[in-house]
């Protein structure tokens, strides 16, 4: 294999669980509704995905749990920000402060259990031949194809259905929205539980495909990752494949400059992607500093029907 | 049962959001619940229900674990006020809760969400350390001044890392100010692992031992330092200056209304900067107690998650200096019951899962006392 075709695995494989995170993120925030408990959820899914792998060993009734997880938890952010209207800010921080401790909670019995091979790798022997595809898309495995399904649905529903039209107008104006005869508080705990299951589905993935032992606290800020991730996105799904892809590619360079024998200590090597972070983010403030940023524009602002604006 | 509905309720202009589906109901229902435009804060006791709440919610969890919840908390009770002992442990795992806590409240009170004080808690503790690394024979007097003005130094640097990128190039401190914290963390793993490490340590994680001239003095025979002090020193500072000061006064303004206070021509960039500079410098000069009032020496793990409970800690009290002392007293408590859960074999971060409960309730309390019970017909 060629080095373009290790970064390429590379990316993907590390790129998959800041994806589905970075769209189940997208979804939630476009219909207006800030998402910040990213990092507990992806904790709270992979701890559901290893206790129930462990115990049923059935991949079907792991993601079911894993999915049931995460609505119940969606259902709850739910109902203190559409609802109640609470600040969505401290609603998403008490997630990831609940997730992060009830995580680890749950997974004290199975700490550094191994799980091999939970998800089953997609044989595309026809690509066998093919120089770089087969490499690539040869063996992956079933969740990443999943996720490279779920970015075409994203978008498409987003951007070519009237239903994704609806939601985009929640996001921009609810109370417009409301008049037009939108439910806008269904829509909003619709999205809310959908997106929390894609951001669970994404510590899932992480377990299961790309270190698979649960350890305490193993998402190691890849939930606040996914949630620049959409801003780098611009809240559009096939952007955040490939922003997703990029901080992938950046994730695993610290073990790549390391067993090229380098003299950097890895330390700072695994700082990397939180740096890049930042300075993305600065770059494109300042690149869009009289531009709109793509966000909602009523993203964070509770709607409150009566309210005059 | 079928009243005709009052003429008010319907058009009534507050009806809110669960007083909307009442409204539709309104032939059945009696009572409804609207949002009390008299209420402009939220009583005090809401405080202590939503903690009983959070504790009972985190009960039905540990109990569906299996586990009795009563035993648990008993155990992280008696852990944390149980004795004289765990009293003081408490009381010193206040001290960085304070002071991260205050940092967290100001920079909350322009709306600047500051989640970094993990990271500029590290950083601080880090300057400290490199006071007793680099100038290892100085006298007390000289040393401990020299270690607090560092480690503030540190931290507001690190507060600064997060309010330049805010002010000059729009980007949303909650990020940056948590990617920093990563940042802080693997820094100081690096320092504790590598060229710093106790070479007499058995492979032990942290620095060497600090003498007794960088140790900040205890209390009697306890474990209680001095940190206390600055922790008391600071909740009178802030009580002052944003009560009495010009500076306060802004600072409220820009947080009541950011749009009123540009117009009113207050520079409101410069005032997110200074309030991250106090903000990370606090958080560092906890860093700097912790390590030279408790740990004496930087090692790994060095914090257990205090600059998250911060936050928590300065939302319990609502940015009230005297609620910050108390709630960072309570949640002081509730990391030492955690450490004493560890005996059953359970982890000390369940304390985070509480938190997080806490957190829950508390919002969704504020919320629900300002809506009240009204007969609609």
């Amino acid at each position: 294999m060629d080095l373009f075709t290790q970064l390429l695995l590379a990316a993907i494989s590390s790129g998959t669980p800041l994806l589905f995170a970075a769209l189940g993120g997208i979804l939630i925030e476009r219909s207006g509704i800030i998402q910040l408990g990213a990092e507990g959820l992806m904790l709270m899914g992979a701890v559901t995905a290893c206790l129930t792998y462990l115990h049923t060993n059935s991949l079907g009734l792991t993601l079911l749990a894993v999915f049931a997880v995460s609505a119940a938890l969606g259902l709850v952010h739910g109902f203190l920000t559409v609802t109640l209207r609470t600040n969505q800010i401290v609603s998403g921080l008490a997630m990831t402060l609940f997730g992060t401790g009830f995580s680890a909670y749950l997974g004290k019995s199975v700490s550094g259990l191994p799980i091999p091979g939970a998800v089953p790798k997609v044989h595309l022997d026809f690509l066998k031949d093919v120089p770089v595809l087969g490499d690539v898309f040869g063996r992956l495995d079933l969740l990443t194809w999943v996720s490279f399904l779920l970015v075409i649905v994203l978008h498409l529903f987003i951007h070519r259905t009237s239903a994704g039209l609806h939601l985009r107008a929640i996001g921009d104006n609810p109370a417009t929205a409301d008049v037009m005869g939108i439910r806008v508080q269904l829509v909003r705990y619709a999205c809310i539980m959908a997106g929390s299951v894609l951001i669970g589905l994404a510590g899932a993935d992480l377990l299961l495909v790309f270190s698979p032992t649960w350890i305490e606290g193993m998402t190691a800020g890849r939930g606040w990752i996914a949630v620049a991730l959409i801003i780098f996105a611009r809240w559009n799904p096939i952007r955040a494949l490939l922003c997703a892809y990029f901080f992938g590619v950046l994730d695993t360079m610290g073990f790549r400059i390391q067993l090229i024998g380098s003299e950097i200590p890895s330390y700072f090597l695994k700082m990397i992607p939180y740096v890049v972070t930042i300075l993305v983010l600065m770059f494109l403030g300042w690149r869009n500093r009289n531009k709109p940023s793509g966000a909602p524009e009523s993203l964070g602002v509770p709607y409150l029907r009566e309210q005059r604006f | 049962m079928n009243e005709k509905p009052a003429v008010g309720t319907i058009t009534s202009p507050c009806t809110s959001a669960l007083g909307t589906s009442a409204a539709t109901k309104t032939r059945r229902l009696r009572f409804r619940f609207e949002l009390d435009p008299s209420r402009t804060s939220s009583p005090w006791w809401i405080t202590i229900v939503s903690v009983v709440l959070a504790l009972a919610a985190c009960a039905v969890f540990i109990a569906a674990n299996g586990m009795n919840p009563l035993m648990v908390y008993k155990k992280m009770f008696m852990g944390a006020f149980g004795s004289s002992f765990g009293i003081t442990e408490t009381l010193v795992k206040t001290i960085p809760l304070l002071l991260c806590g205050l940092g967290v409240a100001v920079a909350y009170r322009i709306s600047v969400w500051n989640i970094g004080a993990e990271g500029q808690f590290a950083a601080g503790a880090i300057a400290a350390t490199a006071v007793t690394i680099y100038f290892p024979n100085l006298p007390s007097y000289a040393a401990i001044p020299l270690m607090v003005v560092f480690s503030i130094a540190a931290g507001g640097v690190w507060g600064l890392l997060t309010a330049i990128p805010r002010t000059y190039f729009q980007v949303n401190e909650l990020i940056s100010s948590l990617m920093l914290n990563y940042v802080a963390l693997l820094a100081l793993d690096y320092v504790v692992f590598g060229p710093w490490k106790d070479p007499k340590g058995m492979n032990f994680p942290g620095t060497p031992m600090f003498t007794d001239a960088q140790m900040l003095p205890v209390f009697g025979n306890t474990r209680l330092h001095f940190g206390l002090l600055f922790g008391l020193a600071a909740v009178v500072l802030y009580a002052l200056l944003t009560r009495y000061t010009r500076w306060g006064y802004e600072l409220k303004l820009i947080g009541a209304n950011p749009e009123a206070a540009k117009n009113a021509g207050i520079r409101i960039a410069r005032h997110i900067l200074l309030v991250m500079l106090i903000s990370g410098g606090l958080a560092g000069l906890a860093g700097m107690s912790e390590v030279s009032g408790v740990a004496h020496r930087l090692m790994y793990g060095i914090s257990p998650g205090y600059g998250y409970t911060a936050i928590i800690v300065a939302w319990l009290a609502k940015l009230n200096p005297f609620g910050i002392v108390l709630s960072s007293f309570l949640f002081g408590g509730l990391i030492v019951g955690g450490y004493s859960v560890q005996t059953i074999g359970l982890p000390s971060s369940m304390s985070l899962m509480l938190q997080g409960a806490i957190l829950f309730f508390l919002i969704a309390g504020d919320t629900v006392t300002k809506f009240r019970l009204r007969r609609s017909a």
